[in-house]
């Protein structure tokens, strides 16, 4: 199969899916003691019966359960996620609004746990009871125990309250005047706390495994015979043995998209980042039901669209698995 | 592969009394069992033997640890810190133990049905197991347990509907690995009914990488449970560890302590799970190890 055929299929997969994630939210909400009406009301200080009826109509509240569902998958469709009346603006401007501090925050942070991982655990390879070798258990061990949000409050204590060598919380300092590159950096000087935190739980994970593929590579015959000719070590491991070794590396940070969100959603609430996590955790708390549907749908996406970019990644790596499917 | 005299099998043994007797061998899991059992034991007898009231308010919030008689200090609320972890360990333990039970039984139950019948029934199942992979775990049991109520067992529902896809994914190989060897065939071509074969046969015999699976799944199940009430999505009349941390976030400035010690528990209580299912994990599938 080629190229444009896979990205095709997985195109039409992932809406499906995407389909199914509306499907499920919707019922979820539907089967949900309360509803938007009840919402509504709230925001205004309470409502008669008359009057729920009356938002319930003018809502389509009162269809039956399928034709609020195709028309909300329809609207969907049209990028319409709905209205919130919490934060009384449409969702998808509220979504895409914070959207982006998200995925800087869930892409840094994958990056940067690919980057020392595999590089950790190379290194641990060739010394496989080094002292590189007993570091990357310990902080495999340590990335998988700690509970994420804890890990972040230390460093916050640790870097932004000790030393303050960190801000405390956002992602921007308003005070801050100055040219694009003065902002941006503003912006990553705000980032490096969250992204280490957030980091540090799958760079465990890349680490170990890194360094058991890379061990069941350097005892390969190609890697010997390499060795007999007098190419040189660095050569050898860098260039020949981690790209083979690299293919369960990105299956395995490809997987991890839904958790790293998970993990984000903490991260978020710690750092006060302003993403999507903070958004689902102040709209739940208001029971803002549009708005946490479609932050939901958008997460999936997220995880899809990062599914297929590991796709492609894979490929770049190992061009023998276009040819196998 | 070096170690083949020492790791040969004993005949006189069961594959459970070797798995044991490698098992013993491994000092790091057995320091993991050793405290994790302390764990328990403090959970189930802790608040009898402290006897301190975690949710009463004794004395100024912020009293620091080992000041005024109190061992780890008091919270926010001068509420005795050790009595709330303490009080926590119940909670969270008996979460982290009920939601990992549950996605074992939904993970082994689609995983085995899954490779067993193969065709139309595998495709949908898998599809299932995929569809819960894509929906992002946390935002997901945040969001059921925000709108159908923030009871325990409605937080144990909410851990182990999404965290059962590993465990399907591996009984699944498991099982398509073990439906085509011969005892299986034999069974199969005596008439054994489906269930028994899948119940009786297979089963059996896909356990080990189940049991170090579902044991590493109590230690995600606590650490779940920790993130969801430190958002606060949890029973607020009930402390657990999580909870803790989440009610005393504002003042880390004044009593980095009161975050740091239950989150210690958690960490402790993690690891040690995760050092006996690494154990585990040697112990009962001892070919894997050198991989």
């Amino acid at each position: 199969m080629n190229f444009l055929q896979t990205l095709l299929v997985r195109s039409v997969y992932a809406i499906i899916l995407l389909t199914a994630v509306l499907i499920l939210n919707f019922s979820m909400m539907h089967l949900a003691p309360g509803d938007v009406a009840d919402t509504i009301a709230q925001a205004n200080g309470g409502a008669d019966a008359e009057v729920l009826e009356a938002i319930r109509a003018e809502y389509g509240l009162d269809q039956p359960f399928l034709v609020q569902l195709g028309r909300y998958i329809g609207n969907v469709m049209q990028l319409n996620l709905g209205y919130s009346f919490y934060y009384r603006e449409p969702v998808t401007e509220l979504i895409i609004q914070r959207l982006p501090a998200t995925l800087l925050l869930v892409f840094s942070a994958q990056i940067l746990a690919l980057l020392v991982g595999v590089f950790l655990g190379v290194v641990s390879a060739q010394k496989p009871n080094g002292l590189t070798s007993h570091f990357v258990t310990f902080i495999a061990l340590f990335g998988y125990s700690a509970p994420v949000f804890w890990t972040g409050i230390l460093l916050l204590i640790g870097f932004s309250l000790q030393f303050q060598w960190f801000p405390v919380a956002g992602m921007r300092d308003v005070t801050i005047d100055g040219g694009f590159w003065i902002k941006s950096w503003d912006v990553v000087v705000h980032l490096m706390l969250p992204m280490i935190t957030l980091a540090s739980v799958f760079l465990a994970l890349y680490s170990r495994l890194t360094r058991a593929t890379m061990l069941e590579q350097l005892r390969t015959d190609y890697v010997r015979t390499a060795y007999a000719k007098g190419m040189p070590h660095l050569k050898i491991v860098y260039q020949h043995a981690l790209k083979n070794a690299l293919s369960p590396v990105i299956t395995l940070a490809g997987l991890q998209f839904s958790a790293v969100i998970s993990g984000a959603v903490l991260v978020e609430a710690v750092f006060s980042w302003p993403g999507l996590g903070t958004l689902a955790f102040t709209s739940i708390l208001a029971r803002d039901t549009p708005t946490i549907l479609g932050i939901l749908f958008f997460s999936a996406l997220v995880v899809i669209i990062g599914n297929l970019l590991t796709d492609l990644a894979q490929r770049l790596v190992d061009p023998r698995i276009g040819g196998k499917e | 592969m070096s170690d083949l005299t020492t790791d040969a099998p004993n005949i006189s043994q069961s594959p459970w009394g070797q798995a044991w007797r490698r098992f013993r061998g491994n000092y790091a899991a057995l320091l993991g069992l050793v405290i994790l059992t302390t764990i328990i034991f403090v959970a189930i007898f802790g608040p009898s033997i402290y006897g301190v009231d975690p949710y009463e308010m004794l004395w100024a919030p912020f009293s620091a640890p080992g000041l005024d008689g109190f061992i780890l200090g008091t919270d926010y609320l001068g509420r005795d810190l050790l009595a709330q972890i303490i009080a926590g360990a119940r909670v969270s333990i008996i979460i982290g133990l009920s939601a990992a039970f549950m996605s074992v039984v939904i993970g082994v139950s689609i995983g085995a049905l899954a490779g067993f019948y193969r065709g139309w029934v595998e495709e949908i199942l898998m599809r299932i197991t995929e569809f819960f992979q894509v929906l992002p775990t946390l935002l997901f049991s945040m969001v059921i347990v925000a709108l159908f109520g923030a009871s325990l067992p409605m937080i144990t529902f909410a851990i182990g509907v999404v965290s059962w896809t590993a465990v399907a994914r591996i009984t699944r190989s498991e099982f398509l690995r073990i439906r085509e060897l011969e005892f299986v065939m034999a069974s199969r071509a005596s008439g054994t009914r489906p269930v028994k074969i899948i119940f009786n046969v297979i089963l059996p015999n896909a356990l080990p990488p189940i049991i170090v699976q579902s044991a590493l799944m109590v230690g995600s199940a606590i650490l779940f449970e920790a993130g969801l009430s430190f958002l606060g999505l949890t029973d607020p009349n009930v402390v657990s560890w999580g909870q803790i941390i989440g009610s005393n976030r504002q003042y880390i400035l004044d009593a980095g302590y009161t975050v740091t010690f239950p989150g210690v528990a958690i960490f402790i209580t993690v690891l040690c799970i995760s050092l006996v299912g690494d154990g585990l994990n040697d112990a009962l599938n001892p070919k894997l190890k050198e991989r």
